[in-house]
């Protein structure tokens, strides 16, 4: 098996990176699969306790590491550690978009948005509309 | 890193093994460097698979596990108690999750599916070998318990708490135990009087020696954690002195000259300001409000032997195991103008309405006017799609039509109108909505864009609405008083014990759960536990539910003694910290503080109070804080691994990954379940009551294993019987 770091040749659809929690967002992906509601199977998801989390060389590493995009499934006002997530959340996308820019990768390679519990739907409509969007950047 | 890996691969059923090709992924990761046994196996989670990776983990001596099956949320611990009944630390082990996110969602795309479950896996291989061997926290718990919040929560809760053994700590911030029920006239399906609950429960609490209970108190300062923890509670003074004669504390009540606002009847009268809160208030003892009696000099010399103004609050500091908070909620105040609310004198709230049907036995009169015609208004504060209360207070409709009910019984002619959004009657509590409606009261239908509208014209108070249930016709009623049926909100002091525990507040502004299926009376901090209407809004039995069940989840607590804590926290490296307290800043928990390490200023975590959440360590300039089981070698590894290049099956891209043929098991065994099914099959053919009575396996158990040996060829339908009741089965 070979070993070497590149885009799969399995698909064509940008590959994304998703993070998400323990508690909220990863039930809700794990309901659209329970659901067969499909998204792109280029879709690969690491679940943390808290979005508040992620730390900006995560995400720099995933993009300089052939990743398309990293889409933050965030806790917003749900989160059960910080009624602050929402604001440090949003903290980590800033601080990694300036290091992003440093390194001339489009700052829209990061995105975040609030996912619940039970957000099926609304997690591969997010699948599909940043995938569009990552497919159309040129950087 | 661990060198010595067992990576198991399920087909759950065909649940996986339908979609990707999971005897490939077997056989392929058997020749990874650091994977010593690779398996696909038909059930991961069956016991006989859990014995075999029991036997293989001790035979191969290996050091950490790989299970790719379902979601973590199922069987994460199954797994981990694997590990740990072979002696390997449960934390070298890890979960990847093939089934919700992989062959569920890409079914439509087999053979991209089994390039994901390729990545998924060597991510997860690569995470655990980064793994460290993780003990779990061992904390000393006392064995007593604190509940905050004497209402019929937390008097419920302390009652259970004391009974299993525990010592018990009860304390409420009004004078008087029973909370917003003493409140209540009749409650609903009972019909006993609220009063009587809350001396019931009190009279209980007095025969266990180990509930002590403090009224007048508030919470002050908390510190500690999970089993220890000591919280300082001010105790405020009654200002009766503790041996007067009781004879003489009466004359006083009765005679005290001056008069406050009386919160108990929410503002409706005035009380004296020596006062109890009804005359059966318990503890029995009334409290005075010195400061309104600071000009009543005269009155207070008279009673100088009864009454002990100089008396000072008293700091206590109690130390609790764990913690319940059962603080209850506020009723929603509309605003001045809100449907005419304090501005057309004929509108009150809904919990205004019980208080006046307490104190008019006979007829009800407001504003020296007989009432005989109320309007209700419902969901008022709730439901808002544009304001701040977007839930469902949930009992408001239950407690609306009950008052109604209520109101013809107790004053015979009285006529009633609703006017509702929705009702949500739910349960049993259906069956008052139909006796409501029996008995005449009428019911108008409005939406939220169309309001109703309260106005007055001349002496009338009118109150317009567009009935949806006559298309839309506007009504006019004409009630002598309007009841604006008002919701619950989180109390007002909510923040401050928030803030003081670090208990997570909603959107909603009520106490937040970990979780409201999983963990619905957990708080993410360890020991202290929600119940009751802190949580959100509830009905007396729902209430109840939710403390006991904090109750129980203390006693478990309690009684070992000890308890094993997550060790998944957050650690600081010394050598990189530099202490710019940041880390410190935005831990919610004070989890992190400034210490010593040698000479060097650091950061030192808590362990016992540090939830693992990870918000310190992307704040921290140094990259200095790691979160256990989230390193940056784990975490990178696994973006590394999903990267990985796999040549699946070497027919290019875009390939599909030919099917099995049809009957074909993929497995090296059956499960435990199906051999003993195929030793209850003779070589004839069976029904299944006769498998049943063959093997002693339920018959649910027996049927749905049938079905997937029949898919996968095991068995094979052989007729229906001569009742055409069963169908056959044999043995392919």
């Amino acid at each position: 098996m070979s070993t070497t770091i590149n885009q799969s040749p399995a698909t064509k659809s940008p590959k994304i990176l998703v993070f998400s929690t323990d508690k909220i967002s990863d039930p809700g992906i794990d309901q659209a699969g329970l659901r067969k509601i499909h998204y792109a199977p280029s879709v690969y998801v690491i679940s943390l306790p808290c979005s508040s989390g992620i730390k900006p060389k995560w995400i720099l590493h995933a993009l300089e590491h052939g990743f398309d995009g990293v889409f933050i499934a965030a806790d917003g006002h749900e989160c059960s550690y910080s009624s602050r997530c929402a604001d440090h959340t949003n903290t980590i996308v800033e601080t990694s978009q300036v290091l992003m820019k440093e390194k001339n990768i489009n700052p829209r390679r990061v995105r975040m948005a609030a996912l619940c519990s039970v957000c099926a739907e609304p997690f591969m409509n997010h699948m599909e509309n940043y995938g569009k969007i990552l497919a159309s950047l040129e950087d | 890193m661990k060198q010595r890996i067992g990576v198991y691969i399920c087909h759950c059923g065909g649940n996986i093994s339908d979609y990707v090709d999971v005897e490939e992924l077997g056989k392929m990761f058997h020749h990874e460097e650091n994977v010593v046994v690779s398996k696909d196996v038909m059930f991961a989670c069956a016991d006989s698979n859990q014995k075999d990776m029991v036997a293989d983990i001790q035979a191969n001596k290996l050091d950490a596990i790989v299970v790719c099956s379902c979601s973590p949320k199922l069987h994460l611990h199954t797994f981990k108690n694997v590990a740990a009944r072979a002696g390997l630390n449960p934390s070298n082990y890890v979960q990847v999750n093939i089934r919700e996110q992989c062959s569920w969602p890409h079914s439509d795309r087999p053979r991209e599916a089994t390039v994901k479950a390729a990545g998924l896996i060597r991510a997860g291989i690569n995470r655990v070998a980064y793994s460290e061997s993780l003990e779990n926290i061992e904390l000393t718990v006392k064995k007593s318990a604190l509940v905050i919040g004497a209402g019929v929560s937390g008097m419920k809760a302390a009652i259970d708490l004391a009974r299993s053994g525990s010592e018990v700590f009860l304390i409420e911030k009004d004078f008087f135990v029973g909370g917003r029920i003493a409140q209540k006239q009749t409650l609903f399906p009972t019909n006993q009087n609220g009063k009587e609950v809350v001396a019931f429960l009190y009279n209980e609490m007095k025969k266990f020696p180990n509930i002590s209970i403090f009224t007048g108190a508030t919470v002050e300062k908390v510190s500690g954690s999970l089993g220890n923890f000591t919280v300082d509670i001010k105790v405020k003074p009654r200002y009766i002195n503790p041996n007067a004669d009781k004879k003489a504390v009466k004359r006083a009540m009765d005679e005290c000259p001056v008069s406050v606002h009386d919160d108990f009847n929410l503002g409706l009268v005035e009380r004296k300001a020596i006062y109890k809160n009804y005359p059966e208030a318990l503890p029995d003892v009334p409290v005075v409000v010195a400061e309104a009696l600071k000009d009543a000099q005269d009155f207070t010399g008279k009673f100088a032997s009864t009454l002990n103004l100089n008396e000072e609050a008293q700091t206590l500091s109690l130390i609790a195991g764990s913690v319940l908070v059962t603080t209850g909620y506020d009723h929603y105040q509309p605003k001045e103008g809100e449907y005419g609310y304090k501005t057309i004198s004929n509108v009150v709230t809904l919990p205004e309405l019980n208080r006046l049907m307490e104190m008019n036995p006979e007829k009800l009169v407001y504003n020296g006017k007989q009432i005989k015609s109320l309007a209700f208004i419902y969901c008022v504060g709730s439901r808002q799609t544009k304001g701040d209360n977007k839930y469902c207070s949930r009992q408001c409709c239950t407690t609306t039509i009950h008052t109604s009910l209520q109101l013809k019984e107790k004053y015979k002619d009285i006529q009633t109108y609703h006017l509702y959004r929705d009702i949500r009657t739910y349960g049993k509590q259906e069956l008052m909505y139909a006796e409501s409606s029996k008995q005449g009261d009428l019911y108008f239908k409005y939406e939220e864009k169309e309001m109703p509208v309260v106005s007055v014209d001349g002496k009338s108070t009118i109150v317009k609405v567009k009935d949806y249930l006559t298309a839309k016709k506007e009504m006019e009623i004409e009630a002598d008083l309007v009841v604006l049926v008002t919701g619950m909100v989180a109390r007002e002091d909510a923040t401050t014990i928030s803030e003081l525990f670090k208990i997570p507040i909603g959107r909603d502004k009520f106490f937040n759960e970990i979780h409201p299926k999983l963990k619905p009376v957990e708080t993410v901090i360890k020991g202290v536990y929600i119940g009751g209407t802190c949580q959100g809004p509830k009905n007396v039995s729902e209430s109840v539910q939710s403390s006991l069940a904090g109750a129980s989840k203390i006693t478990a607590l309690l009684k070992s003694g000890t308890v094993m804590v997550d060790p998944i926290t957050a650690r600081v490296d010394a050598d990189k910290c530099t202490w710019c307290g940041k880390c410190s800043d935005v831990c919610d928990y004070t989890a992190i503080k400034e210490v010593l390490f040698g000479e060097k200023h650091v950061a030192g975590v808590n362990k016992a109070v540090c939830t693992g959440c990870g918000i310190c360590a992307p704040v921290c300039p140094e990259n200095a804080i790691e979160i256990a089981q989230y390193t940056d070698n784990e975490i990178e590894s696994m973006i590394d691994g999903f990267m990985m290049d796999f040549d699946i099956k070497e027919k290019g891209a875009g390939e599909v990954v030919e099917v099995e043929e049809e009957g074909k098991v993929g497995m090296k065994e059956y499960p435990l379940v199906w051999r003993e099914i195929l030793a209850g099959m003779t070589d004839e053919k069976n029904t299944i009551p006769e498998i049943v009575a063959n093997t002693k396996l339920a018959g649910e158990l027996v049927t749905f294993h049938l079905m997937t040996m029949n898919r996968y060829g095991v068995v094979v339908p052989a007729g229906m019987d001569a009742k055409e009741t069963y169908y056959y089965y044999k043995k392919k």
